[in-house]
């Protein structure tokens, strides 16, 4: 029984990991963006960069989630429910990776971009070749933090009635009539994903790092 | 003559495989000012945290009055009332001004009244001229005036012995002056202190014994006379020479006895 | 759509009650959590072997799971051992020990910077262990924690919204009704929203305000240097 247990929520499971895999990146190409407007854009682009993230930041994100669905599964865009909360997850993500690449940005600071235009390169080649590779690589701890975040908010989607890890823990339990045990499966497969995500990442800032002095 | 406040019979501390020092036999005198010379890392200032029982020996023992506070169930608390510690980098409480550093002992360990308290922490700081900063933050104080501090709240327990560890090493070199000064009062009044310095002026000035410390034991120990011009070893000859040419010119400035 | 105003007229009570709740909730939540990310935070770092353990173990469970999990293990889990809370502590303990779990690393955080020397120069003039971390370390660390424990507040807020779906009456379970009532979830959402960007904003004021209220001069620096 153990095992048919299992199986029906590794279903789930890989829904969940399905949900982040298209969250994660989506927020990050969106945050990205944004990070470099509000970084490098003129006067008002930078403000209105500055609006979207105070917004986003600053009301529940499954609120977001919702409002996000209606729109994505409504009539003009119809997307299936896994998608359209994927990618909600996926914007109200791309405020908080907005800051943490800004913060990035900011680290690098303009002395590097200073340096490029000294050498003849445009803006957009100082971006590119100068400033994001060190950028991307200060950001990955706290980028790797927003991850778990992400892999974590991924059990909104429940309440949109994507049959992520959750819903499955709760239809087991329906059918089993073992609350307990079906809850805490479904638990102890959030840890172990969690602290996965959390070594991997842990290996790539490692790898990824520049040498230093000691 | 009477039985010394502080002694050390044996004392050995270990760490892992590392002997830091080994049979440390150490008598301190009431009244008596001791300098403890020697090169960095030869176990100085773990031998004062050994005495006050901020670490745990590895062997010997120490006696304060004649009590073995090395003893299994002594209290070490009620040992450190009595041992006052100054430290290196001063370790002032950061969230409380320097009246509260000092009353701070006073009102939660002696239990004594805030009125009473706050008036013997004002002495205190009197005694080590920083009365005008009482109100003042350890950030707001300069090295030198938080080493003071330090000092004073150290005082207020009434202590039997001082311990001092380093204490002008991490100060710059215009604030070491005030500092010495206020330990040199304190000699002068006859307080018992134990003093790790590689400040050689200090040393010849005030101390009535020198020990000589290397490589975790005692070399030798005198008078500064003794010690300055008639060394019996070589390992402390060549180490005086090495401190009198770093501190040399330093010494030179400010007129050291000849 | 239906007008703005209208919406408001209509339905701002209702939105306030729920909005009242969900402070209430953050309050309580927020409360509970300090207190067990206090112990938590106080136990993995002074410790003995197997205190440390246990609080490791709390803090690194409910740091490693979504809340919404949390919510429902006790919410529909528990019933299945035979413990059962009514909705509203269910929410208030997910809320606490979650909480609890994220307050314990920013306390973690600021004891580990006050250092040892703190407590070497409180136990050198006789201070107790336990003394000194209430007299000496405490405060310092709690001082230190407020800039990144203030996140927490208004993180906090911002999670109580997933406790409509064990029924509980704050305010996102408010606008899920008054949702079905208008027939325009958008318009409804959007505007439960702008009641939490309101709420977030003024939280986020004031936090400031302690922030500013509770410096200690030349403190900052001093810690930076230890």
């Amino acid at each position: 029984m153990l095992s048919n247990f299992f199986s029906y929520i590794i279903q789930g499971t890989a829904i969940t990991i399905g949900v982040t895999l298209v969250a994660l990146p989506f927020g990050l190409l969106l945050g990205l963006l944004m990070a470099l407007v509000h970084t490098y854009g003129g006067k008002i682009s930078n403000r209105l960069a500055a609006i979207y993230s105070l917004l986003l930041r600053g009301v529940p994100p499954i609120v977001l989630l919702f409002i996000l669905y209606f729109i994505l599964s409504g009539k003009v865009i119809n997307l299936t429910p896994f998608w359209a909360g994927s990618l909600s997850l996926g914007i109200v993500s791309s405020a908080y990776q907005m800051e943490i690449l800004r913060g990035a940005l900011l680290a690098v600071g303009g002395g590097q971009m200073t340096a490029a235009r000294a050498i003849g390169m445009s803006r957009l080649q100082a971006i590119q070749t100068i400033v994001l590779p060190q950028a991307l690589r200060l950001a990955i701890p706290p980028w790797s933090n927003e991850a778990s975040i992400v892999l974590k908010d991924s059990s909104l989607v429940y309440a949109l009635g994507v049959p992520e890890i959750l819903r499955r823990a709760q239809q087991l339990s329906a059918t089993t009539q073992q609350p307990f045990l079906a809850y805490g499966i479904a638990a102890l497969i959030y840890f172990v994903l969690v602290f996965a995500t959390n070594r991997a990442l842990d290996y790539l800032s490692e790898r990824t790092k520049l040498p230093t002095h000691p | 003559m009477t039985n010394p406040i502080l002694e050390t019979r044996n004392l050995t501390k270990i760490y892992g495989k590392n002997v830091i020092f080994k049979d440390i036999n150490l008598k301190v005198n009431e009244g008596e000012t001791i300098v403890i010379i020697g090169p960095s890392g030869t176990g100085k200032s773990t031998l004062l945290r050994c005495i006050n029982l901020l670490t745990s020996n590895d062997g010997g023992q120490v006696f304060l009055d004649d009590k073995e506070i090395t003893a299994k169930g002594h209290n070490a608390d009620e040992v450190r009332q009595q041992i006052g510690m100054v430290f290196q980098n001063f370790l002032l409480f950061n969230h409380l001004t320097a009246l509260d550093n000092v009353m701070i002992g006073l009102t939660k360990v002696k239990k004594m009244p805030k009125d009473k308290a706050r008036e013997k922490a004002m002495e205190e700081l009197n005694r080590v001229g920083l009365a005008d900063r009482a109100d003042h933050y350890p950030g707001q104080l300069s090295g030198g005036q938080q080493q003071r501090v330090a000092i004073a709240r150290a005082l207020a327990m009434d202590p039997r012995v001082m311990l001092f560890d380093e204490p002008t090493s991490a100060l710059d070199p215009e604030l070491i002056g005030e500092v010495l000064g206020v330990m040199a009062k304190l000699a002068k009044d006859r307080m018992t202190m134990l003093v790790v310095t590689h400040e050689m002026g200090f040393a010849r000035e005030v101390a009535d014994r020198i020990v000589f410390m290397e490589k975790g034991s005692i070399v030798e120990e005198g008078s500064p006379d003794d010690l300055f011009y008639h060394p019996k070893h070589d390992r402390t000859r060549e180490f005086l020479w090495k401190i009198t040419e770093l501190y040399g010119k330093k010494e030179k400035e400010k007129g050291a006895v000849e | 759509m239906i007008a703005f105003y209208e919406f408001f007229v209509r339905f701002l009570p209702d939105m306030l009650k729920g909005a009242g709740i969900t402070v209430l909730l953050t309050a309580e939540g927020l409360s509970a959590g300090f207190i067990l990310g206090l112990l938590a935070s106080l136990a993995r770092v002074y410790g003995n072997k197997f205190v440390r353990g246990l609080a490791v173990g709390y803090i690194e469970l409910f740091r490693g799971t979504p809340l919404l999990m949390q919510l429902f293990i006790i919410y529909y889990g528990l019933p299945g051992l035979g413990i059962t809370f009514s909705r509203e502590w269910c929410a208030f303990l997910a809320l606490g020990l979650n909480s609890g779990a994220y307050q314990a690393e920013y306390l973690r955080g600021s004891l580990l910077a006050i250092g040892d020397g703190q407590m070497m120069a409180g136990r050198s003039i006789g201070m107790s262990r336990a003394k000194t971390i209430w007299y000496v370390i405490l405060p310092q660390a709690l001082r230190l924690a407020i800039p990144a424990w203030s996140n927490e507040p208004v993180s906090l807020l911002k999670s109580t919204a997933v406790v409509f779906l064990i029924a509980v009456p704050e305010l996102m379970a408010k606008a899920k009704s008054i949702a079905a009532q208008t027939y325009d979830p958008i318009g409804t959402y959007l505007a439960v929203a702008l009641v939490y960007l309101a709420m977030v904003y003024l939280l986020d004021a004031f936090l400031r305000w302690v922030e500013r209220a509770t410096r200690i001069p030349g403190f900052e620096m001093e810690s930076r240097k230890a």
